[in-house]
């Protein structure tokens, strides 16, 4: 889980993050203005091929994206 | 009455959180016709005050050029006030042909469809042309109107960080199962000035099989030897499979724009874009009077070269004055002040002193990024240049902002 955590936040880091803004697991990404909902997209992607899962579109919400652990969280009920 | 007093009070305190967060916008009243001498009515009732305009995007002068304001009436003669329809119904006249045929010309493409405005070209052309096996790659920093335009399509959307290649050969691969993958990016773009690198970008799509989308708002007349636009100044003229561009900048400033490109792509605009189907036609004297700035702008590169060596002068004049500005060459260009109240406060001080500039800062422009936007005109004068540089020195002297760096700006103001 730590390593899903760590993972993840590195994507974020390098996709998104374009000064040197701090983030933690639970900074908000999305109602935070670090990544555009236009822009989860590539997340998806990357989450999908990374952890062999389908996410539908309905459950790839903008609230289930906000943050790091809101992912891990998300992507976990996949892995089940 | 369902307009209650409850949903009054909800929008009135909507309207008041915008003053609170200095957000709320508001006008300035012309009295004159557009030009580098305006007469201001600031704030309302206020007496008529003469300013020089630096904030247009009336990049060539043309806005009230004599040549087009005649032609625009001869137009009105001949052809009328208004059509009452929309293009396909009964409201497409010979000059509504013969510009998209100039247009065409000019841009070097090989057909062109006009739309009441570019924020409508924007908004119809993505629906128009892709599906949802299809991917829409843009610039994250690209015009309003091209998201409201992504938004409705319902082809896939993703991003790439602005102007970043590596990143957009990322996306590109990421991609490539996709039907069809647009590259989507301004020409210039519009708060920073810079240009999109359309050599690499078109060498891109090529390498992968991508359609190149250019919005060219912010070039069409001037940017580039002959004025083109950003693909004539990158060496990419009929490389770019879809422009889109705006009559109501550089072009005569009145209103309307188009789709340029691949005679396929017009041609699905015609049958599918909805603002071009549900809109009416641009009205006859507007049309006549674009036509009159294309052949003006195809006859001679006068004004472009001469909005050329007004930059020059103008970027030139603010970097030996001590401002921080943003590289490039185009005609936009922003004096960094990086905190916005700071910017508020230049640019109330700069209209005091009879310069018309108006400030940016979030959510226009990122946090921290706060600006004075100018852009320069082939309408202006060395003198009215000059003029406005020494009222800008006055303002910078008076802030202590002159010499300084990014980091001194911020220790002194905040971001
Ligand atoms: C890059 C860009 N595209 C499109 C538009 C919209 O053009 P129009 O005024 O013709 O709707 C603008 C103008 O604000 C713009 O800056």
């Amino acid at each position: 889980m730590e390593d899903m955590k760590q993972i993840i936040k590195d994507y974020v880091i390098k996709e998104y993050v374009e000064d040197d803004t701090e983030l933690t697991y639970d900074s908000p990404l999305i109602s935070g203005g670090i990544v555009d909902s236009f822009s989860m997209v590539s997340l998806k992607r990357f989450l999908e091929n990374k952890y062999n899962i389908s996410i539908p579109d309905d459950q790839a919400t903008p609230e289930a994206f906000d943050s790091v652990n809101k992912i891990c969280n998300l992507v976990n009920e996949f892995l089940k | 009455m369902a307009f209650t007093d409850k949903t009054r009070g909800m929008y009135s305190e909507i309207i008041a959180g915008l003053k609170d967060a200095g957000l709320y916008k508001q006008e300035r009243f012309i009295h004159s016709s557009q030009a580098a001498d305006i007469e201001v009515e600031y704030p309302e009732g206020a007496e008529l005050k003469k300013v020089i305009n630096i904030c247009a995007n009336n990049y060539l002068g043309l806005s009230s050029h004599p040549e087009v304001v005649k032609a625009a009436h001869d137009g009105l003669d001949s052809h009328g006030y208004g059509m009452s329809s929309v293009r396909f119904i009964c409201g497409t006249q010979d000059i509504h042909r013969k510009l998209e045929q100039m247009v065409t010309e000019f841009l070097g493409t090989e057909d062109t469809i006009l739309f009441p405005s570019c924020m409508d070209a924007n908004a119809g052309v993505f629906e128009a042309i892709l599906t949802k096996d299809d991917v829409m790659i843009s610039d994250r920093l690209v015009h309003a109107s091209i998201i409201d335009g992504i938004r409705l399509c319902s082809a896939m959307h993703d991003t790439f960080k602005h102007s970043d290649m590596a990143h957009l050969e990322e996306k590109l691969l990421l991609h490539g199962n996709k039907r069809l993958k647009v590259v989507i990016t301004d020409g210039v773009f519009s708060m920073d000035g810079d240009t999109a690198k359309l050599d690499k970008i078109v060498e891109l799509c090529e390498k992968y099989g991508a359609l190149l989308f250019v919005d060219d708002s912010h070039s069409s007349g001037f940017i580039g030897k002959t004025g083109r636009g950003t693909h004539e100044h990158y060496g990419v003229m009929g490389k770019v499979d879809i422009i889109t561009t705006t009559f109501g900048k550089g072009l005569g400033g009145a209103s309307g724009g188009c789709v340029s490109g691949r005679k396929e792509l017009v041609e699905m605009c015609r049958q599918k874009a909805r603002p071009y189907l549900f809109s009416n036609t641009i009205a006859p004297p507007v049309v006549a009077g674009v036509i009159k700035v294309l052949e003006i702008l195809s006859a001679s590169t006068d004004r472009r070269d001469k909005l050329e060596k007004n930059t020059e002068f103008w970027r030139k004049g603010l970097i030996d004055a001590g401002f921080i500005i943003k590289d490039g060459d185009t005609p936009i260009v922003p004096v960094m002040l990086f905190n916005a109240k700071l910017a508020q406060d230049v640019s109330r001080d700069l209209y005091d002193e009879g310069i018309y500039a108006i400030g940016f800062f979030f959510p226009v422009v990122p946090q921290g990024q706060a600006r004075i936007r100018t852009q320069i005109s082939a309408g202006h004068e060395i003198h009215h240049l000059e003029k406005a540089l020494e009222a800008f020195k006055k303002v910078g002297k008076k802030y202590d902002i002159l010499g300084k760096t990014k980091q001194e700006i911020i220790e002194k103001y905040g971001m």
